[in-house]
């Protein structure tokens, strides 16, 4: 897929090192599964990694250790699982969300928080402080200028909105920090669908109750 | 035996020629080598284990992801595949899940539902016909060419479990200047690697 809007290379350093937590890995591995050119620049990041790795120092392992770490190979049972086939994506939902939402967008469970704004939450399994959600917002719809308590990924799965930083459909990814302002409007005759990570919800707070009074037809 | 001289030639603390390591792991996937294996546990081992370590794990913690690890290296190594990076990239990858699902015990799927993606795609991964030896020696050129303060960060970021504003925070740096010493980082990074094409 030829996207428009990527990863800013920060955020992608991040991921490649493993140290985003849950709802921000999730959003960037969503984005990474619909983005060729962004798939790439992971791998690249995560040479970095491998260099790492090499360089920086050794630590020694106990008398044994080869030989302990055989002995626990030769007692598991063969591996005859085939190599694996799940992720070949038969619905709408782009493989690293299937897991959390299942296959088809049309099945998701939606709550009204606001007229033509629905949202989904999506459970995380670790204890994170960034909270991850998809949101539904009705066409023509106009989010108030806004700036955000702290960084923010949200990813287009279905419809498009544009603001200063030009149209958003389909797998682009809107990476914002703290510091962005901007005022989405919800393109075309069809809702826009998104999967957002915010880091901080309580800091977020003013944007919601900005959300919950929308300014529509603007 | 052939696997023999190659065992000898990597030393464990040096770094080795990378396509020693990518026909150690041919060998390893095609013959199940345990020469070839232990070869390349040495090198590895002590490398993981340090990574565990600076990340916070206890040394027996740190000793029981490095199993972990080469268990998983051991029965994945027929989809490592060297046009699509280096082997210590590879391992790299396989150490950081562990790390996210052992240390942080959090969940490391997300990356190997992309692994999965890539296994079953057809289409040619475009420009990357670099081969796994000229990439390696490419970065880890980059790395030491970079200005102190970058090559900290990324180590850092890589080392460690540690986010953008924990580095920000130990480091006393706006959180800015952190993000952009990493994007030149990366943009050298980049650099060399085009260069090969």
């Amino acid at each position: 897929m030829s996207l428009d809007h990527h990863l800013d290379d920060a955020t992608l350093l991040q991921y490649a090192s493993g140290n985003l937590d849950e709802a921000f890995t999730v959003v960037v591995a969503t984005h990474v599964a619909m983005c060729d050119t962004c798939r790439h620049a992971v791998r690249q990041a995560e040479e970095l990694g491998g260099g790492v790795l090499e360089d920086a120092g050794t630590a020694e392992l106990e008398v044994g250790s080869f030989e302990h770490l055989m002995l626990r190979i030769d007692d598991q049972p063969a591996d005859t699982a085939p190599a694996a086939c799940a992720a070949q994506v038969s619905g709408d939902v782009p493989a690293p969300l299937v897991r959390h939402l299942g296959p088809d967008l049309g099945a998701v469970r939606w709550r009204s928080i606001a007229p033509g704004v629905r949202k989904h939450v999506i459970k995380q399994n670790s204890a994170s402080k960034s909270s991850l959600y998809m949101l539904h917002i009705a066409p023509g719809m106009a989010v108030p200028e806004h700036g955000h308590g702290g960084s923010e990924l949200t990813l287009i799965l279905s419809g498009s909105y544009t603001d200063v930083f030009g149209t958003f459909r389909r797998g682009d990814i809107a990476d914002l920090d703290e510091h962005v302002e901007h005022q989405p409007i919800v393109d075309g005759d069809l809702p826009c669908i998104c999967l957002v990570a915010t880091e901080a919800p309580t800091r977020f707070k003013g944007f919601f109750s900005r959300l919950l009074q929308p300014l529509t037809g603007i | 035996m052939q696997a023999a001289w190659r065992v000898e030639e990597i030393e464990e603390n040096s770094v080795p020629e990378t396509d020693a390591l990518v026909l150690l792991m041919s060998d390893i996937a095609g013959n199940r080598d345990r020469d070839a294996f232990k070869a390349l546990f040495m090198h590895f081992g002590p490398r993981i284990k340090a990574l565990m370590l600076k990340s916070g794990a206890r040394p027996e913690q740190a000793e029981d992801i490095v199993q972990i690890v080469m268990m998983t290296v051991w029965r994945k190594v027929h989809l490592y595949a060297p046009e699509r990076g280096s082997v210590s990239a590879w391992i790299f990858t396989i150490a950081r899940n562990a790390r996210i699902d052992r240390l942080r015990r959090g969940s490391s799927q997300a990356y190997t539902d992309i692994d999965d993606l890539e296994i079953v795609s057809e289409e040619p991964d475009g420009e990357d016909n670099l081969f796994a030896s000229q990439r390696t020696r490419k970065v880890a050129k980059a790395l030491s060419e970079l200005p102190e303060d970058q090559r900290h960060i990324i180590e850092l970021a890589f080392m460690e479990d540690i986010s953008q504003s924990e580095i920000a925070t130990r480091l006393a740096l706006p959180l800015g200047t952190v993000k952009s010493r990493m994007r030149l980082a990366y943009a050298k990074l980049k650099n060399k690697l085009e260069d090969l094409k």
